[in-house]
């Protein structure tokens, strides 16, 4: 519905024939060859940029085992600190949501600290700071405080994710409607009965859609663990890559090959997240085993995917918790 | 039909929402056996006092009494969470919008109190849900999540749900409000089924016929307070008070 079709009769802008016929070609094109053609052009563009580069194809084949082999950093850290993360989460919403103010305090100061300042600044935190207070201590403190560049990771992202994702749990846990609760309270639940089997269920599913997201740019930020300085034995892509890539001047082979594995890695993670969001469906569909309505977006490319936005497999408009992370820390 | 022990008891009940009274002062007693049918326009009190007897809503004065356990309002200690519980078990409450849990079966939705609350074994439970869910008329349904249910159907669920608890009384929240009109009756039939059963009912509702059909007893809620009480003979016939008369010319 754009300007033109608003323009009264006879007064259509004048254009060339040739236009009309390069437009009706154009709708014979099937949708997909479109896409594919779009991508297509992309790849060769940077293809063509790499070439003036000099690109060093040979060197790349050389090295790319060795900078994707720190895979299992990236996933060994991401998934440890995901864990922590709900679990802080989960403790941080129920905080929230408490009429206690204890317990709402202390999640007031740790949502508004870890939300506040940057996550590069919270890692040196854990890694250099507590070392400090470790050592000034001394005896066994040095021991707890003392952390290795990996343990610093972990600890920063778990408080710093954890601390987002009690945004989104907050906003799952709201919204299932207040008379469900009513009606486990009428059963003669306990607070924890009516948790457990009745809002936690309803609410994961509003939850797992984002905190598939925020999982998937965890295992990007697990790259800034390394800015920690972590040992070669933990050496993950970003940091092989940067290392081998500064010795041999091939940074910028050595930073592609690091950027596609982070890229399939997300992409992959991005089909399960997708493939457990319809899982959950369940008891929401009306018509039982029915296939997802059909998107021709390809979903598990991790910029298009990753949001779960336009709920792909649901029937049903969720509400997208708002995760706070545009809005100042509160 | 009505025996003398009475199953619940209200005393002096008074409940406020911030400035406004909601609830002044309301006294009453339901029998084992009886079924009562409470009535007034909205915002009257009258769902409000129905929360009250199972602490849905807090009372801000006055006591409520259901099985013999006795409990007024105000700050829950941890003792007073159990008795407020001990006093739900033995209440069953029907919603107006139903309020099934969407992630469960009809039949789990049935067993999910005997289960989680009394701690009754699965086998037993689905037993007696399946017993539920027939006498409620939808045993073919045990499988169905809500979502595909009717509202009738749901409300029907809801009810066997409540059931399952074996409850001492059962409350009824404007039960058939948020129907279409024609799926009022299979509710209202179910529930004629339980009243002639012997369950001990209270039930908001502004369907006047089953009032008529099925209560004991009749109240007329007006302003906060019982304005008129007595047999649905006494209130259709002989109304007498001019809001009661009022009110049933509007609905009927």
């Amino acid at each position: 519905m754009g300007a033109e079709t608003a323009r009264p009769p006879g007064l259509e802008p004048r254009r060339h024939p040739f236009w009309d016929r390069v437009e009706a070609i154009g709708l014979r094109i099937p949708y997909t060859v479109k896409l594919v053609a779009v991508w297509v052009a992309l790849f060769l563009v940077l293809a063509l940029a790499f070439a003036g580069a000099h690109f060093d194809t040979a060197w790349m084949r050389a090295n790319a085992w060795f900078i994707i082999r720190g895979v299992w950093v990236t996933v060994f850290i991401a998934v440890v600190s995901i864990i922590f993360s709900i679990i802080l989460a989960l403790l941080g919403a129920l905080g929230r949501l408490s009429k206690n103010p204890v317990p709402y305090g202390l999640a007031g100061f740790y949502t508004s600290f870890f939300r506040g300042t940057p996550l590069i600044v919270q890692l040196y935190l854990w890694y250099l700071g507590l070392a400090q207070i470790g050592v000034n201590l001394g005896g066994v403190w040095k021991t707890y405080f003392v952390l290795s560049a990996v343990q610093a990771g972990i600890l920063g992202l778990s408080l710093n994710y954890g601390a987002y994702m009690t945004e989104i749990f907050r906003a799952g846990i709201q919204s299932v409607p207040h008379g469900q609760s009513e009606a486990a309270e009428a059963l003669g639940m306990t607070y924890r009965q009516r948790m457990r089997r009745v809002v936690l269920p309803q609410a994961f599913r509003v939850i797992v859609p984002p905190t598939g997201n925020e999982f998937i740019a965890m295992m990007k930020d697990t790259a800034l663990v390394s800015l920690l300085g972590t040992s070669i034995a933990w050496a993950d892509p970003f940091r092989r890559a940067t290392l081998l890539g500064r010795a041999d001047f091939r940074s910028l082979e050595a930073l592609v090959v690091a950027a596609v594995m982070y890229w399939v890695l997300t992409g992959v993670f991005s089909f399960f997240q997708r493939k457990l969001e319809n899982r959950l469906a369940k008891g929401y569909v009306r018509t039982s085993g029915a296939p997802a309505p059909k998107d021709r977006r390809p979903r598990f490319l991790p910029g298009s995917a990753g949001g779960g936005q336009g709920g792909g497999g649901m029937m049903v408009e969720i509400p997208e918790p708002d995760t706070g992370r545009e809005a100042p820390p509160g | 039909m009505t025996g003398n022990q009475a199953v619940v008891r209200v005393e002096n009940l008074h409940k406020s929402f911030g400035e406004l009274e909601v609830v002044r002062g309301v006294s009453m007693e339901v029998h084992q056996g009886e079924v009562v049918v409470m009535f007034g326009r909205s915002g009257a009190g009258k769902s409000t006092v129905l929360r009250c007897i199972n602490f849905l809503e807090d009372p801000t004065s006055g006591w409520v009494e259901v099985d013999g356990i006795r409990l007024t309002g105000g700050h829950r200690t941890r003792a007073k969470r159990e008795q407020i519980r001990q006093l739900r078990i033995r209440t069953g409450m029907v919603f107006q919008s139903f309020n099934l849990f969407p992630h469960m079966t009809a039949l789990e939705n049935v067993i999910e109190g005997p289960v989680t609350v009394k701690g009754m074994a699965p086998e037993p439970a689905k037993e007696l849900g399946m017993r539920l869910l027939e006498r409620v008329g939808l045993a073919d349904k045990a499988e169905e999540y809500p979502i595909r249910l009717s509202g009738g159907q749901q409300q029907r669920v809801a009810i066997a749900r409540a059931l399952a608890m074996e409850p001492k009384v059962m409350l009824f929240d404007e039960p058939t409000s948020a129907l279409d009109p024609e799926l009022i009756g299979e509710v209202l039939a179910v529930m004629r089924d339980l009243a002639m059963g012997g369950m001990t009912m209270i039930v908001v509702t502004h369907e006047m016929g089953f009032a008529r059909e099925v209560a004991h007893r009749m109240l007329f809620f007006n302003d906060g307070i019982i304005l008129e009480e007595g047999t649905p003979k006494e209130i259709f016939e002989n109304t007498r008070h001019v809001e009661t008369r009022k009110f049933l010319d509007a609905v009927l």
